[in-house]
């Protein structure tokens, strides 16, 4: 009697927000159709994969495209590549964000303040299609300005910056850090504006100079934007930036070793090499890992410092 | 809120002006290059302070711009149809999740939170649209996959919906005898103008600079080309070039302009995101706010 009058009522309840389901439809069928259908997708890790028959049609070939992965080496170079590039990210890129945040902080004038901002903020406007040109304009071989200005300048050999792969870990770092210092110092600029000045008057009365009031007050407060913008980092750990790592060495063979990344790997595993088996491993070992990752590092962090925690 | 010493403060000033030089430089570099004569590009190669000014490479671009403008064309096209869907989708997908009173609220909330954690990644994705849906070489491959809507947007508009919008006002709607439609549309909407802004800003920019898309899924239809998948393609047959390599598949369909001609596209693609950015500036920093902290 009692399930029977809650059954009743539940319908009449999803009848009452008819109106609200059908403006849910289109939403929700985009993710279903977006993220949801391809995770069936992924059972093609295991399989002999043929355009012809499809991700259900094609024949399994259990572990095969792993073993394949694993035994040509590229496994351990683009899964290397890929991590240590975004532990450096991680580490310099916070560094570099609140320490422009910090000092966008001591700005008084509200139009330098902004003018600073508006400036700083460019290189997340631009494409990595375009950050790729620019590069192209510093490193070109006979055209690029650090051959033909800077080193002729100083009397030094032209260097080939597209065929030597050991100058490209320092260079995506830079470009990386380029176009993104600008965006996380502005989310870490928000979390210091949102200070209470009392904080910082007290400390002043107290004797404490500029250094002092950093690293006791502005710090420690910006620690749960720290953990908040690290744990979705270290969840991204095995997700590489494509256009920063396929643009900007223009694809060039000669570099992968330095600049092949799990993303690049399944991109011309795809549609370049016609190399699908291998390449769904590597992205199966990517997604799995991806939410792995996630899951740990949150549940690590709601034992730790639960209202930091993500969900 | 500055309360630190004199010197301190100097010391950022100059610091944040080296950084602020740093981010335009390279694309003065871009801008000064396209700019110089072809003869002293290929004596001095790109530089900032060229020997010889010179239209040449605009003048080259005017005359044989066809494919130029097209591609211009279908950029603002996809970009329009594409932020308009999005801020559909997601407003509509939004608005209901944030009524307390909708049946089923956590687990549609979950489905789409879910999508933050876990994907398929490029291959399943791309044979789904390719094989299921038949995308490729079509105008669809530039709007629908990925960017037509993301779950993080879905959130933050859900989180701005159910702290901004008091319960009795939608309720006060209802005694009106206003439908659901009617309340969103009328009471909703016009309280919600920033976080229509924001979804519209960041998926617009979003669309204006994708060539993901494109490079996945136009292959033969080259002529539905945003001007950054134009670019794409001329900096993978410049590439090309510079390696001396002969592969006519690369460079088919496209004529391969000179040294400053290159940049004079990349800076014809650059200059209306330099032109609209300052006055959208507020806006995309508060989406930037909105987006950095939990949803």
């Amino acid at each position: 009697m009692q399930n029977m009058r809650g059954r009743k009522t539940l319908k009449k309840r999803i009848r009452s927000h008819l109106p609200l389901f059908i403006m849910m439809l289109p939403g929700i069928t985009y993710l279903l159709i977006n993220n949801y259908l391809p995770l069936t997708g992924l059972q093609l890790a295991f399989k002999k994969f043929k355009y012809s028959q499809g991700i259900w049609g094609s024949q399994w070939n259990g572990v095969k495209n792993f073993t394949y992965l694993f035994r040509s080496g590229d496994a351990a170079v683009i899964i290397r590549n890929t991590i240590l590039y975004n532990l450096v990210f991680l580490v310099l890129g916070t560094v570099f964000a609140i320490f422009t945040a910090i000092l966008l902080n001591e700005i008084r004038q509200k139009s330098m303040k902004q003018a600073y901002q508006t400036l700083i903020l460019i290189p997340h406007m631009i494409s990595y299609v375009i950050v790729s040109y620019i590069a192209y304009a510093f490193l070109g071989n006979d055209n690029g300005m650090i051959n033909s200005s800077l080193l002729k300048g100083m009397g030094l050999p032209a260097v080939s910056w597209y065929t030597e792969p050991k100058y490209w870990p320092y260079i995506l770092t830079l470009i990386h850090l380029w176009k993104t210092f600008g965006y996380n110092s502005i989310i870490y600029f928000a979390t210091i504006v949102g200070i209470d000045t009392a904080y910082y008057e007290a400390a002043i009365v107290d004797g404490a100079g500029t250094w002092k009031l950093i690293s006791r007050i502005t710090l420690p407060l910006l620690k749960p934007t720290i953990i908040t913008l690290t744990l979705l980092s270290i969840g991204r750990l095995f997700y590489s930036d494509f256009g920063l790592f396929y643009q900007v060495p223009m694809n060039s063979g000669l570099l992968y070793s330095t600049t092949n990344t799990l993303d690049t790997f399944v991109y011309r595993g795809l549609l370049e090499t016609n190399d699908v088996g291998r390449a769904s491993a590597a992205g199966f070992i990517q997604s799995i890992m991806g939410f792995l990752l996630v899951l740990g590092t949150n549940l690590i962090v709601r034992r730790v410092e639960s209202e930091n925690a993500l969900f | 809120m500055a309360v630190t010493g004199k010197q301190f403060r100097i010391f950022s000033h100059v610091v944040l002006i080296l950084l602020s030089l740093s981010c335009v430089i390279p694309l003065l570099l871009l801008i000064m290059s396209s700019f110089t004569s072809e003869a002293a590009l290929l004596r001095n190669g790109y530089s900032l302070f060229p020997e010889a000014f010179s239209l040449e490479a605009y003048q080259f671009l005017w005359h044989s711009s066809g494919q130029i403008m097209n591609a211009y064309r279908m950029t603002l096209l996809s970009s329009l149809v594409g932020t308009l869907s999005n801020l559909t989708l997601t407003t509509l997908l939004a608005y209901p999740l944030s009524r307390r009173s909708l049946p089923g609220r956590s687990f549609f909330s979950f489905l789409v939170f879910f999508t933050l954690l876990f994907n398929g990644g490029l291959i399943p994705s791309y044979l789904v649209w390719t094989q299921t849906f038949r995308i490729k070489d079509t105008f669809f491959a530039l709007i629908l996959p990925n960017l037509l809507m993301n779950g993080f947007g879905v959130i933050v508009m859900r989180s701005y919906f159910s702290t901004n919008i008091p319960n009795e006002i939608l309720e006060a709607g209802r005694i009106d005898g206003a439908g659901e439609t009617r309340t969103l549309i009328s009471i909703v909407l016009p309280m919600s103008k920033p976080i229509l802004a924001t979804t519209a800003l960041m998926s617009g920019l979003a669309y204006w600079n994708d060539w993901q898309n494109g490079l996945y899924y136009l292959v033969k239809r080259t002529d539905l080309y945003t001007i950054q998948n134009f670019l794409n393609r001329l900096i993978a047959s410049m590439d090309f070039i510079s390696n001396n390599a002969t592969n006519s598949a690369i460079t088919a369909g496209i004529t391969v302009p000179s040294v400053g001609v290159r940049m004079a596209v990349a800076v014809i693609a650059l200059i209306p995101i330099l032109i609209i950015y300052p006055f959208l500036q507020k806006g995309f920093v508060k989406g930037i706010v909105i987006g950095g902290v939990k949803g």
